[in-house]
């Protein structure tokens, strides 16, 4: 049986196309594409070539708004300090509750550092409320920084009203929107987005390569300062083979985009309805109505994620969890924390994650297979009884923790 | 994902004893805070005897757990309440070939749950002295409670005491930001003022770190290039060399250890004073064996020999 690959937000496969165009750029095109001779000459065309790719993909309106970086936590990171250096009378930023890590772990070091940082909360589909976001923008916020789509849940939130009621405010707005790129069509320059940040390796590129956007006339302080790389607004001599595997996977993204939110889409919906249909007590975290195609969550009541993930990997099935054991932290997934669940079902939450590569037949292998192992682990359960949960769980297992 | 051994995913995949032991007579009801993980024990003792007759175990939690939680069912089987009781977390851990460091809790909960379990068949009210925090050193398995608890009893004001009172950030030393954060908080809630050690590097030697001279051209590595065979005595001269180096730190927290036999790639060691029973056993073995490794130049498994008996003797250790 060959080995199902469901854990694409995590990372993709590189693109076999995407790998040829890089190969040439490790050996007859090594340049350095600052170098006025023609080894050097080539590759910064082919650096060109690649920028433009991204700016068709993100709808932007000049190539010179790309910024090429090391990864998506770069450029959130580059985003966020750049509006506090140059706006230093701001003293505020607002972000969710649910950001990814490459943000808030930064936001919460700022806060240590004496800035005030407002954290969105989430209804239990993982929505926001637009009246509590619009009652915080004020002069002393330096930026806002919302993610376009949840890596967990997939829930997608609405950043281009949000970015226009920030630039309405004269607030600078950034999007994390690493999950998002390549899996829905944008066209940034009809939006109010100052900011954005996107990483290779979720769309068929490699890892250590990522994108800030940054649209012109954005007042911007680099992070690396040093050569004039960029413009000078990223120092440090280009990931030049990576750059140009990011333009071909870009090109490729576009040609996808339909594929993206036809096929898989449809594909997720059947695994999901597959699930649901065969498995008790299971029901789909996130707002299932505006999402991502390609990401199911679900949780599984009364037993553990990892241990689930143990039990698919060993049918070749790779998923992943938002419990804490998978993490080595104390808590589940904040994301699921914050909208609500209880820890019974937050504990056993499982991300599949379908990329263009999925097929039909991994589908369908999956929906087989689910099923007996939530049975199995239920069996060990002590929140589970027969057929069902123990009749008031919080009361029948009550532990000590200690 | 995990790096667990071979016997921790076998009494994942195919768990012994789960489910309810039918008339039990004694139950232990516990979760982990780290984990969300929870475990029921029940155990049907002899009342006569004292000997635990069967045992059953329901869990939710992570594959550790469910592992955890077989291993000790197997252990106490057969057992008197008394003689279960002697059963260590390290014991469980010992039993699945270790555990990592994340998930060394999972077999503080099965032992916690061996004690609820004994205090529910005497009747007796569970006492808990024991409480978890956040991993904050993953080399030693040191968690943030410890470090603030140990902050606090000996009043530490710095980096290098927390290292040496509780180990935490003595080995890659990537935790001693988050040491630094407890401190300056500890310190705090006292009246104090955090400072840190100011920065120096520790040349390990004083040669000069630039030769201008063309170095000697390097020859090709040999294909299978037999190091130089040492004869036996040298080889274990050279392994009480490095025990030796070891012992002073052992030392310092009243523990210590002592070479009993070198069989072939076996090196039988006990560890004596403080180090009996102490939850870091194992990383210090880890410790000595890597040590040992650098030093021979040659894989050796370094093997705990416990007063306690042959049990032990065969908890041998994982790389």
């Amino acid at each position: 049986m060959t080995a199902v690959y469901l854990d694409n937000n995590a990372t993709t496969r590189v693109d076999d196309e995407v790998v040829q165009a890089m190969l040439p750029f490790f050996t007859e095109q090594f340049g350095n594409p600052s170098s006025l001779h023609s080894f050097g000459n080539q590759v910064g065309l082919a650096l060109k070539k690649a920028r433009q790719s991204v700016q068709k993909l993100l709808g932007a309106e000049h190539d010179s708004e790309i910024v090429f970086t090391s990864c998506g936590t770069e450029a959130d990171s580059t985003a966020i300090l750049s509006a506090l250096k140059a706006q230093p009378e701001r003293k505020t930023l607002i972000t969710t509750t649910v950001e990814h890590p490459a943000v808030l772990t930064l936001c919460d070091y700022l806060v240590t550092e004496g800035y005030t940082v407002h954290k969105l909360k989430v209804d239990k589909q993982g929505r926001l409320d637009l009246a509590e976001y619009a009652a915080l923008l004020s002069d002393d916020v330096a930026i806002v920084s919302v993610m376009w789509a949840n890596n967990e849940t997939g829930t997608l939130f609405p950043v281009e009203q949000m970015a226009r009621m920030a630039d309405e405010a004269g607030v600078m707005f950034h999007t994390d929107a690493v999950q998002a790129v390549g899996k829905l069509p944008m066209n940034l320059q009809n939006s109010s987005i100052h900011m954005l940040s996107l990483s290779g390796h979720k769309l068929h590129a490699p890892k250590g390569i990522g994108v800030l956007y940054l649209r012109r006339g954005t007042r911007f302080r680099p992070l690396l300062r040093g050569g004039h790389q960029e413009r000078g607004r990223r120092a440090g001599t280009e990931n030049a083979a990576s750059i140009v595997g990011l333009g071909v996977a870009a090109e490729r993204a576009l040609q996808f985009m339909a594929h993206e939110n036809s096929e898989v889409r449809r594909l997720r919906d059947k695994l999901e309805a597959g699930i649901l249909a065969a498995v008790p007590y299971a029901f789909v975290t996130g707002d299932p109505g505006n999402r991502l195609p390609n990401t199911a969550n679900i949780a599984f009541e009364y037993i553990e994620g990892e241990a689930i993930l143990l039990l698919l990997n060993k049918v070749g099935i790779a998923a992943s969890s938002g419990s804490a054991c998978t993490s080595g932290s104390l808590e589940p997934s904040h994301v699921m924390r914050a909208m609500d669940i209880p820890y019974t079902a937050a504990h056993g939450t499982v991300r599949f994650s379908l990329s263009r590569y999925t097929t039909e037949a991994e589908i369908d292998h999956v929906i087989r297979e689910v099923p007996g192992i939530v049975a199995q682990l239920r069996k060990l359960s002590p929140y589970w009884s027969g057929s069902g949960p123990v009749a008031d769980p919080g009361k029948a297992f009550a532990p000590v923790y200690a | 994902m995990w790096d667990y051994s071979e016997k921790v995913k076998e009494h994942f995949y195919n768990p012994k004893n789960a489910g309810a032991v039918a008339e039990a007579n004694a139950i232990g009801d516990v979760g982990s805070l780290s984990c969300g993980d929870a475990l029921r024990l029940t155990l049907k003792v002899d009342p006569d005897s004292d000997v635990i007759l069967d045992a059953g175990f329901q869990t939710f939690g992570c594959g550790s757990a469910i592992a955890s939680s077989s291993a000790l069912t197997e252990m106490i089987k057969g057992l008197t309440v008394d003689q279960a009781l002697q059963i260590s977390n390290q014991d469980i851990a010992d039993f699945l070939d270790g555990l990592p460091p994340e998930k060394m809790h999972c077999s503080v909960m099965g032992r916690e749950a061996l004690q609820a379990a004994v205090a529910n068949y005497r009747g007796e009210e569970l006492e808990d002295d024991h409480e978890e925090g956040a991993l904050v050193c993953k080399c030693f398995a040191v968690d943030e409670v410890m470090v603030r608890e140990t902050i606090r009893a000996n009043r530490l004001s710095s980096v290098e005491d927390v290292t040496n009172y509780t180990k935490a950030g003595g080995g890659c030393s990537a935790c001693h930001e988050g040491i630094e954060r407890l401190l300056s908080e500890e310190l705090a809630a006292r009246g104090e003022v955090f400072v840190a050690a100011p920065t120096k590097a520790r040349p390990k030697s004083n040669s000069a770190i630039v030769n201008l001279q063309a170095p000697a051209p390097v020859a090709e590595p040999a294909p299978a290039a037999a190091a130089p065979r040492m004869t036996n005595l040298q080889r274990i001269r050279r392994i009480e060399t490095v025990l030796e180096a070891i012992r002073p730190t052992l030392q310092r927290d009243h523990g210590d250890v002592e070479l009993l036999e070198v069989d072939g790639k076996n090196v039988y060691v006990k560890l004596t004073g403080a180090c009996t029973g102490c939850q870091m056993a194992s990383m210090t073995l880890s410790g000595i064996q890597q040590r040992l490794i650098e030093e021979l130049g040659e894989f050796v498994k370094v093997i705990p020999v416990s007063a306690a008996g042959a049990a032990a003797a065969h908890a041998q250790l994982e790389v």
